[in-house]
C-alpha cells in the first residue's frame, strides 16, 4: 500500500533506515502519517489526541540531528502512537475516562521517554477502554474505536486504539498495555502484531495501573521485526520502578531471523477446544509451518490454565478497586461538587467512572473486604501458583507454546456489551501469560470470511529470543493478505 | 465531673500506647522529594507523593537502616517484612490508601526499660508513610464546624516508623516515662528527633481500666491528639475516670476513638464509626519484599552508640560503688540531658562519683548545653574543691554556674569570686556566736532534736555568707553536743 | 475456609459502593447486584478449589530488597501542578468540609 506522499516507506525499520541514511526527511514521515490520520479518523476513531504540532517539531528535531551528524536514535523519525493512559506531560492523558478528561500529566512515562530518545516521533494519544478495562473499546468514555477491517466491528481491547492505528497504516508503530491480553487480543482482531513483555521488562512508571501485578507495556505493529525493534527500545531496567527486572536484558532483534531449527513447540490442546474453528485452523496451520521449519512440535494439555480467568478476574479487580481509589476528585481531573468532601468524593466517581469501571471497582472491594478475602483473593493468589506451575511443567519440555490468541474473530460493535462475562471470555487464551508474568506474542496468520485471526507465541520469562523467533517464522507461512496495513474498510462485511 | 487523678481503691489503669516518629532521613519514604520541615506549601512534591496516576514508589535504603535501628534499640526481633496497602479515603491522603506494614512487619517484639526501672514490652515497629496535612477554614479552624479544607502534601510520603507498646503502662506518670524514653532512644539512635510539639512524634493511647486482681483486660478507647507529655498525662487520668465513673455506675465503656480537647480537659467521641474500619489490606504489588541481610543488621547495631538504659545501669553502678544507691531521678536527668559521660569523664579524673552525679543533675542541668561543652578534668577539679571542703555546696554552686556561663577554671573562680574556704578558727567563732544568739534553739538540740539542727546550720551558712562547708558545721555542732 | 454460598446480593452492593465512594442511584444498585453475582457465581469457581500447601504469588517475580539512596531529587512546579487541581487556594488543594477524622 501507498502512504499519501510518495517515496514513504513502509513499516518503521524501513523509515528509520531511510531516515537515518538522509533519504527521505523525518519531517515528510510525519506529514504523512498526520495527513493519512486526517482522513481516516473521523471514521476509525483511533486517537483521542492528535499532537500534531509537536509531531511536526519533533520531526524537524530528528532532521536536524541527522543534518548534524548526530546519532538520532534507532526509531529516527518513525511515527509512533500511544495508548492514553500512558502519561505525556503537557499532552491531555485520559485513560479512556470521563474522570481525567482534559488532564495534562506533569511528567512523561518512562517508556514515552525511550521512544523520544530512539527518535521516534509521537502523533498522538490512542483511544483505549476505560481504564484499560475491556476487550473491546466499547467502554471508553470517548466512543468506541472501528475496526479497520470492518467498521461494524470492534477493533478488541483494550489497547483499540492503538491495534487499529497500525493496521490503519496511519502509524507503524504504537505502544499499548496488556494486562489480561489488551495488547495480543486486539492485535489479532486487527491483523497487527502485538506482544507482552515478561512482567517487570519493560517499566510501568508513567503507565496509569489498573493491575499493578499484571500490568505491562507491550508493542503494535505491522511486522515482527518491527515488533522486536520497538521492544529493544522500552526493554529495560527503570529505577523509578520497583517491579523492573535489573538483569541484562539481550536485544531480541539481531537474533530475530535465527530460525526454530530444533526448538521445541507445545501446542495447547486446552485452548483448541472452545475457540471458534477457524482459529482452531490457524494454530494447527502456524504449528505445521513451525514444523517444517525445523521445530519439534507436540500437543500439550496444561488444565491449569483454564483456571486462570476466575483467578484473573478476582486479583485484577481488586488491584484495581485500590489503583482508582485516587481518582475522588481532590487533586485533579474530574470534580463535582458535594456538601462535604465525601459526598463530593461519591458524586465525582459516579459521574466519572463508566459502569464497567464501577462493576470492577465494586468487585474488587468486594474480594478484598473482610471476611472474603481468604476466600477469593488469597484463593486466587493461590490459583496463580498453580497457572504458574502448569506452565513451569510444560516449559520443561518445551521452549515455546502456541495457541490462539482469541476465541473469535472481531465482534459487531455492540455484540457483548451487554453482558460483561461473555466479553471477559474474549481473554480466555491470554489472561495465563498474565498470571505468570511471562511473554507472548500474537502474530497474524489467516482470514476468516475477511477478518483477521491471529496465532499466539508463548514463553517463560525472559524468553522472548526464541518467542520472536518462532513468531518470525509463523509470519513467513502467514497468509500476506491477512496482515495490515490495510486501506480501512468504509463498509461492514457482509457475512 | 471534675475527675480525681487517682484511680480509686480496687482499679487499675491499662494503657498501651502507639507512637508514631518522622524519621531524620533527607527524602520521603517512596520518592526522593526533600524530608524538610516549613517549606511552602505543595513545593516538595513529585508524582509518587502526589499518587499522581501512574507513579510508582521506591523503597528509601536509609529509612530502612533507622528502622532497624529503633528496631534493634528496642530490643525486637528485625524480619523479613513485606509492605501492604491499607485503603481508606481521607483527603490528606494523595492515592487513597497507605503503603504500610500489616501482619508482616520488619521489627517483632522488644521492651523499653524506664528510668525507674520498670518494662514495658513492645509488640512491633514497622515502617509506613505519612500523610498531607489539612488546615480547617472557618468555624475557628476546627475540624467540624469548618466552611472548607486546605490540603498541604509536603508531608505526604514522610517516612514514620510506629511503635505498638503492650498495654503493660499502669499509670499516667509512667505513659509519660515511656514516651520520654522512647524519644531518648530515638535520638540516641539518630533515627528521629521525636519532638512531640513539633509533631515529629504523635502518641495516641489505647486506655481501659480493670478491677484489681482482673486477668482480663476492660474495653479500652483510643485517645487522639495529645500533643504534649503533660496532655497524654491529663488524658490518661481523664479517660480513666471517665471510665471507672461509667462502670461504678453500672454502665459499659464502648469501644471507640475519642479526642482529648486540651483546652477543656476532656476526651469527647470522634463522629466516627463504631465498627471497626474496613482496611481491605493487600500486599503492595508495586514494591517487592524486604529481607535485611544479616550483615546489615549487624553493621546497623554496632553502629549504635549505648542506649539510655545502659548508660544509666553504666553509670548507676560506678555511683553505686559506694554501697548504696544511685538515686534514680538523677540518673534519669543525667542519662536523658547526654550529661553522663561528663560524670564518668569526672569520676575517671579521680573526683567523687555521686556528687559529681548530683551536681551534674541538679546544677549542670540547668544549662544542658554549655553542660555539655564542659571538660570533665575541669567538672572534676570543681567536685573535688567540694568534696574536699575547700568550697561549700553553695560556693560550689555558685563557681558551676560561673563555669556554665562563661567558661574558665574553678580555682581560678573561686578565687575571684573570694571564696575560700573558712578556717576551722572562722568556723568555730561562727558557730559559738549563732548558738549564743540562739540559746532555746541548741538546747532542743542538745535534747535530741535533729530537725532544729537544720535551723542551726542554716543560720551558720547566714553568718558566714555561705562560706561554711556544711558537712563541718554538722560535726562540730555534734561534737559540741556531746561534749 | 468458610464455603461462600452468597452470591452478591443487594447489601452487598450497597456496602461496597459505600466503602468505594460510589453513589448510585436506587435502580442501579439492583442492576449491577444481578451483574455481580453473575459474574461473582462464574469466578466462585476457585473457592472450591483445593490449595492445600499451594503459597500464594503476590508477585511475578523473585526480586527482594529493591531500595534507592537517600539523595534528594527534582520536584514538581507548584504551578503546573495546581493548574490541575479542581480548585485551589493559598497554594493548597481546596475540598469541601471533611465531616470526620480518618477512619
Amino acid at each position: 500500500m501507498s502512504g499519501a506522499a510518495r517515496d514513504i516507506p513502509v513499516g518503521a525499520l524501513a523509515t528509520a533506515r531511510a531516515v537515518r541514511a538522509g533519504e527521505v526527511r523525518a519531517r515528510q514521515v510525519a506529514e504523512a502519517a498526520l495527513a493519512r490520520i486526517e482522513t481516516f479518523e473521523g471514521e476509525l476513531h483511533c486517537f483521542n489526541t492528535v499532537t500534531a504540532d509537536a509531531a511536526l517539531a519533533a520531526a524537524d528535531g530528528v532532521d536536524a540531528a541527522v543534518a548534524a551528524g548526530r546519532d538520532p536514535g534507532p526509531l529516527a523519525g518513525v511515527p509512533i502512537a500511544l495508548k492514553d493512559n500512558l502519561c505525556t506531560r503537557g499532552v491531555v492523558t485520559t485513560a479512556g475516562s470521563r474522570i481525567l478528561e482534559g488532564w495534562l500529566p506533569p511528567y512523561d512515562a518512562t517508556v514515552v521517554r525511550s521512544v523520544v530518545a530512539a527518535g521516534a516521533v509521537v502523533v498522538g494519544k490512542t483511544n483505549l477502554d476505560e481504564f484499560a478495562m475491556g476487550s473491546s473499546t466499547e467502554n471508553s468514555a470517548f466512543g468506541p474505536t472501528r475496526n479497520p477491517w470492518d467498521p461494524g466491528r470492534v477493533p478488541g481491547g483494550s489497547s483499540g486504539g492503538s491495534a487499529a492505528a497500525v493496521a490503519a497504516g496511519l502509524v507503524p508503530l504504537a505502544l499499548g498495555s496488556d494486562t489480561g491480553g489488551s495488547v495480543r487480543q486486539p492485535a489479532s482482531l486487527c491483523g497487527v502484531v502485538g506482544m507482552k513483555p515478561t512482567y517487570g521488562l519493560v517499566s510501568r512508571y508513567g503507565l496509569i495501573a489498573f493491575a499493578s501485578s499484571l500490568d505491562q507495556i507491550g508493542p503494535f505493529a505491522a511486522t515482527v521485526a518491527d515488533a522486536a525493534a520497538l521492544l529493544d527500545v522500552i526493554a529495560g531496567h527503570d529505577p523509578a520502578d520497583s517491579t523492573s527486572l535489573a538483569v541484562g536484558f539481550e536485544p531480541v532483534s539481531p537474533r530475530l531471523d535465527e530460525g526454530v531449527a530444533g526448538l521445541r513447540v507445545g501446542v495447547i490442546s486446552d485452548f483448541l477446544a472452545d475457540a471458534s474453528p477457524s482459529c482452531v485452523a490457524a494454530v494447527r496451520a502456524a504449528a505445521d509451518v513451525l514444523g517444517r521449519a525445523g521445530a519439534v512440535v507436540e500437543e500439550v494439555a496444561i488444565p491449569a490454565l483454564m483456571l486462570g480467568l476466575s483467578a484473573y478476574y478476582l486479583v485484577a479487580p481488586a488491584e484495581a478497586s485500590s489503583n482508582l481509589a485516587r481518582y475522588d476528585g481532590v487533586r485533579y481531573g474530574l470534580r463535582v461538587d458535594g456538601p462535604d468532601v465525601t459526598g463530593m468524593n461519591g458524586r465525582t466517581r459516579s459521574a466519572g467512572f463508566g459502569p464497567e469501571v464501577k462493576r470492577r471497582i465494586m468487585l474488587g472491594t468486594y474480594v478484598l473486604s473482610a471476611g472474603y478475602y481468604d476466600a477469593y483473593y488469597g484463593q486466587a493468589q493461590r490459583v496463580r501458583t498453580l497457572v504458574a506451575r502448569g506452565f513451569a511443567d510444560a516449559y520443561e519440555r518445551f521452549d515455546v507454546l502456541v495457541g490462539p490468541t482469541s476465541p473469535t474473530v472481531a465482534f459487531e460493535i455492540g455484540a457483548k456489551a451487554t453482558d460483561p462475562l461473555a466479553m471477559y471470555l474474549s481473554d480466555l487464551y491470554t489472561i495465563p501469560t498474565n498470571l505468570a508474568g511471562h511473554p507472548a506474542v500474537s502474530v497474524p496468520f489467516s482470514l476468516s470470511e475477511g477478518l483477521p485471526v491471529g496465532v499466539q507465541v508463548l514463553a517463560p520469562a525472559l524468553g522472548e529470543g526464541a518467542m520472536f523467533r518462532a513468531a518470525a517464522v509463523i509470519e513467513r507461512g502467514a497468509d500476506p493478505q491477512a496482515r495490515g496495513p490495510i486501506e480501512p474498510r468504509a463498509t461492514k462485511v457482509a457475512r | 465531673m471534675t475527675p480525681d487523678t487517682s484511680p480509686g481503691p480496687g482499679w487499675e489503669i491499662v494503657v498501651g500506647l502507639e507512637v508514631h516518629c518522622e524519621l531524620s532521613t533527607a527524602t520521603k519514604l517512596f520518592c526522593s522529594c526533600p524530608n524538610a520541615f516549613g517549606a511552602e506549601p505543595n513545593t516538595n512534591v513529585c508524582p509518587v507523593c502526589l499518587g499522581l496516576p501512574g507513579s510508582l514508589p521506591v523503597l528509601n535504603a536509609r529509612a530502612v537502616e533507622f528502622a532497624i535501628a529503633i528496631g534493634s534499640a528496642l530490643g525486637s526481633s528485625v524480619e523479613a517484612s513485606v509492605f501492604h496497602r491499607k485503603n481508606y479515603f481521607y483527603p490528606d491522603m494523595p492515592k487513597d490508601y497507605q503503603i504500610s506494614q500489616y501482619d508482616a512487619p520488619i521489627n517483632v517484639g522488644g521492651r523499653v526499660e524506664l528510668a525507674d526501672g520498670s518494662v514495658v514490652g513492645i509488640v512491633r515497629a514497622h515502617i509506613e508513610e505519612d500523610t498531607g496535612k489539612t488546615t480547617h477554614v472557618g468555624g475557628g479552624g476546627r475540624i467540624h464546624d469548618a466552611d472548607y479544607s486546605l490540603v498541604d502534601y509536603n508531608r505526604a510520603g514522610v517516612p514514620l516508623v510506629e511503635i505498638v507498646s503492650e498495654p503493660d503502662i499502669r499509670s499516667a506518670e509512667q505513659a509519660r516515662s515511656y514516651v520520654n524514653e522512647l524519644r531518648a532512644i530515638l535520638v540516641a539512635t539518630g533515627a528521629s528527633d521525636g519532638r512531640m510539639e513539633e509533631g515529629s512524634l504523635r502518641v495516641d493511647a489505647n486506655i481501659s481500666v480493670r478491677r484489681a486482681g482482673d486477668a482480663e483486660y476492660g474495653t479500652r478507647c483510643e485517645v487522639k491528639n495529645l500533643n504534649s507529655l503533660r496532655s497524654l498525662g491529663r488524658a490518661v487520668d481523664y479517660e480513666a475516670a471517665r471510665q471507672i465513673a461509667l462502670l461504678e455506675s453500672g454502665g459499659r465503656v464502648v469501644q471507640e476513638t475519642r479526642h482529648w480537647n486540651e483546652d477543656e480537659g476532656l476526651t469527647s467521641p470522634l463522629r466516627s464509626k463504631e465498627e471497626a474500619y474496613d482496611y481491605r489490606y493487600f500486599t503492595e504489588p508495586d514494591l517487592v519484599p524486604l529481607a535485611p541481610s544479616a550483615a546489615l543488621i549487624a553493621a546497623v547495631v554496632a553502629g549504635l552508640g549505648p542506649l539510655p538504659a545502659a548508660r544509666r545501669h553504666r553509670l548507676a553502678g560506678l555511683v553505686a560503688a559506694d554501697g548504696s544507691p544511685a538515686p534514680v531521678d538523677q540518673l534519669a536527668t543525667v542519662v536523658g540531658l547526654g550529661l553522663d559521660d561528663l560524670v564518668r569523664g569526672a569520676a575517671d579524673h579521680g573526683a567523687d562519683p555521686r556528687l559529681a552525679l548530683a551536681r551534674a543533675a541538679n546544677e549542670a542541668a540547668n544549662r544542658p548545653a554549655d553542660a555539655r561543652a564542659l571538660s570533665s578534668e575541669a567538672f572534676a577539679a570543681l567536685v573535688k574543691l567540694e568534696s574536699t571542703g575547700k568550697l561549700s555546696a553553695t560556693q560550689s554552686k555558685t563557681v558551676l554556674a560561673a563555669m556554665l556561663e562563661g567558661g574558665g577554671e574553678p580555682a581560678e573562680i573561686a578565687a575571684r569570686l573570694g571564696f575560700e574556704a573558712l578556717g576551722d578558727a572562722d568556723l568555730d567563732a561562727a558557730i559559738v556566736s549563732v548558738l549564743a544568739a540562739h540559746p532555746a534553739e541548741w538546747a532542743r538540740f542538745k535534747e535530741g532534736d535533729a530537725k532544729i539542727a537544720q535551723f542551726l546550720l542554716g543560720e551558720v551558712m547566714r553568718a558566714t555568707r555561705g562560706r561554711a562547708n556544711g558537712k563541718a558545721v554538722a560535726a562540730s555542732l555534734e561534737a559540741r553536743r556531746r561534749s | 475456609m468458610p464455603a461462600v454460598t452468597e452470591s452478591f446480593s443487594r447489601d452487598d452492593v450497597v456496602y461496597v459502593a459505600r466503602l468505594a465512594r460510589l453513589d448510585l442511584e436506587p435502580g442501579e444498585v439492583d442492576l449491577y447486584a444481578a451483574q455481580l453475582a453473575s459474574i461473582l457465581d462464574h469466578v466462585a469457581a476457585v473457592t472450591g478449589l483445593d490449595t492445600t500447601d499451594v503459597p500464594p504469588t503476590a508477585h511475578p517475580l523473585e526480586l527482594e530488597n529493591v531500595l534507592r539512596p537517600d539523595t534528594p531529587g527534582s520536584t514538581l512546579d507548584r504551578d503546573e501542578v495546581l493548574a490541575q487541581a479542581p480548585l485551589a487556594e493559598a497554594g493548597r488543594f481546596r475540598v469541601p468540609p471533611i465531616l470526620g477524622e480518618a477512619p
